[in-house]
């Protein structure tokens, strides 16, 4: 019977059945659903709630987010935060390699890269800021100071832990054809603990995210124009709460742009191209 | 003039061996006072049950293992540490890096190794790949590789090189009855056409007769010699032979034997 409707429609069902593969196989759909989802429970509770002072409609955050990037500058806040946020977390990105490498090398090193993983990792970056501030003034290099304290110690410590755990054969395999030293650490660790020190940079990324607009909620201004975190503190002195939901759906925006799609490219690249990651 | 040896040039000597392990009772001694040696192109091979000590054996010649007395010589050279001259064959699928493609795995040591020119290190490895039949996937990333390919891509990985000494541990013992055998047939195909001289430790006792030319017995708790045979008189065409049969049961007997277990030292 069923049999008799297929002959019937097969180039119907044929693209029916395509379409059906593609919403079941594609990512980036199921992503967008999940969006979707959210936005509208939002939309919902919101008008639900009928308090807009407090709590703004998803459509009205955004519809206060384009106007915004269109008329407040909201780019050039956002791009203030985060130039000053690739800074150090390149800058602490290197550091903590330079640092690691060493305590793959001494043992002297990672004891003492362990203790003070152990020592400053649980504190939160945020605390630093007084006295970055009393040592460094209000500016960069204050803001730099916390984000490099945030971004280090995870970081360090998913890497350490990454090339601890790099398989004792493939060790053997480097050591075998002579390598030691840096060329050991830059041609068998770092590639093989790859997963590690993606998913560190992942967190660090989101630690360095948190402090940084933080900081500036505190701080106000960084230099002339101010960041994204001060865009924030500024409209809610003035009661704009879309506004406030706008810059903080913009920290969401950039944060799921970077996981998804900058972090995502070089995982395909790499780990996900070699099976060493699903 | 110096007076020359009496033996033929030595490939490998591993003279009085002693290897310790550090362990939280103090040191364990695991190999106590084995000597072998090896000529160019003889295949021998290290036998014993677990705990003889035969992969530290071959870990210290590989230059992974500082022995506590005696010396390894490659060539009439001490080993000092390791090297691209003495590459190791393991037992692990792992062991070709997974971010490298086969080629590029195969080519690794060659970078290592020589200053070679690169349309040389291409040919070479392309035509060590094809020897162990893995022309066609060349440029596959590890992971889509079953385990009997992997092993053929650590096996030309070890031969591109032209190292002195080919070491492998236990290669075979992670694959399948089938592959094994195939693998074994293979590595000997490869042994008779190039000629390289390997050092292989196995707990196969089949296995130790036909891939090796020379097997020395190991006693386990330290490692000692139990005995040395010549295995040179065995091919793949005596698999199943009563001769080997009969072998296979002496050498059953030397390792198990009440003597051999107590580790009382016996040397041919």
């Amino acid at each position: 019977m069923s049999d008799l409707s297929l002959v019937g429609t097969p180039a119907k069902s044929q693209v029916l059945d395509r379409l059906r593969d593609f919403a079941r196989n594609s990512a980036l759909l199921r992503k967008v659903l999940v969006l979707a989802l959210l936005a509208l429970i939002w939309e919902f509770s919101a008008r639900f709630s009928a308090k807009p002072i407090l709590f703004p409609t998803f459509t009205a955050t955004m519809a206060a987010l384009w106007e915004a990037l269109t008329t407040e500058n909201l780019l050039t806040a956002s791009w203030t935060s985060l130039t000053v946020l690739l800074k150090g977390y390149v800058m602490a990105i290197a550091a903590a390699f330079a640092i690691v490498s060493l305590a793959v090398v001494s043992r002297f090193v990672r004891e003492l890269l362990q203790t003070l993983i152990s020592m400053f990792n649980p504190l939160p970056a945020i605390a630093l800021l007084p006295l970055a501030m009393l040592w460094f003034g209000l500016g960069e290099r204050s803001l730099l100071v916390v984000l490099v304290h945030a971004v280090l110690w995870p970081f360090a410590l998913a890497t350490l832990s990454g090339f601890e755990s790099v398989p004792e054969t493939q060790r053997l395999v480097g050591r075998n054809y002579g390598l030691n030293g840096p060329g050991y650490v830059w041609r068998i660790l770092i590639p093989a603990a790859l997963p590690s020190i993606l998913y560190g940079m992942k967190i660090a990324w989101a630690f360095a995210w948190r402090t940084l607009i933080a900081a500036e909620l505190v701080f106000g201004v960084s230099s002339s124009t101010g960041g994204l975190g001060w865009f924030i503190f500024r409209n809610r002195n003035e009661l704009f709460t879309d506004k406030v939901f706008a810059g903080l759906a913009m920290v969401i925006i950039i944060g799921l742009v970077v996981e998804g799609v900058v972090f995502r490219l070089i995982e395909n690249v790499t780990v996900r191209r070699w099976g060493m990651q699903r | 003039m110096l007076a020359r040896d009496p033996f033929p040039v030595a490939v490998f000597e591993v003279d009085r061996l002693t290897l310790d392990y550090p362990s939280p009772a103090g040191t364990v001694r695991a190999v106590d006072d084995v000597s072998f040696r090896a000529g160019e192109g003889e295949r021998l091979v290290l036998l014993g049950p677990s705990g003889c000590g035969k992969s530290s054996i071959l870990k210290a010649v590989a230059g992974f293992l500082k022995p506590a007395s005696g010396t390894i010589r490659v060539r009439g050279r001490e080993v000092k540490g390791p090297g691209p001259d003495r590459i190791v064959v393991f037992q692990e699928f792992d062991q070709l890096l997974p971010w490298k493609t086969v080629r590029q795995n195969v080519e690794f040591p060659l970078h290592m190794a020589s200053p070679l020119a690169k349309t040389e290190i291409r040919d070479r490895t392309e035509a060590t790949l094809k020897k162990v039949g893995l022309e066609r996937v060349l440029d596959s990333y590890p992971h889509t590789l079953s385990g009997g390919m992997k092993q053929r891509a650590a096996i030309a990985r070890a031969l591109v090189t032209d190292a002195d000494v080919l070491l492998m541990d236990e290669p075979f013992a992670a694959l399948d009855a089938l592959t094994r055998s195939q693998l074994q047939g293979e590595l000997l195909d490869l042994a008779e056409e190039l000629g390289f001289t390997l050092l292989f430790v196995t707990h196969s006792i089949e296995e130790a007769i036909l891939i090796g030319t020379k097997l020395h017995l190991l006693s386990p708790h330290p490692g000692r010699t139990i005995t040395s045979l010549d295995t040179s008189g065995f091919a793949r065409s005596d698999v199943g032979s009563p001769r080997l049969e009969s072998l296979s049961r002496e050498v059953h007997d030397l390792l198990f034997s009440p003597k051999a277990r107590k580790g009382i030292p016996e040397h041919v």
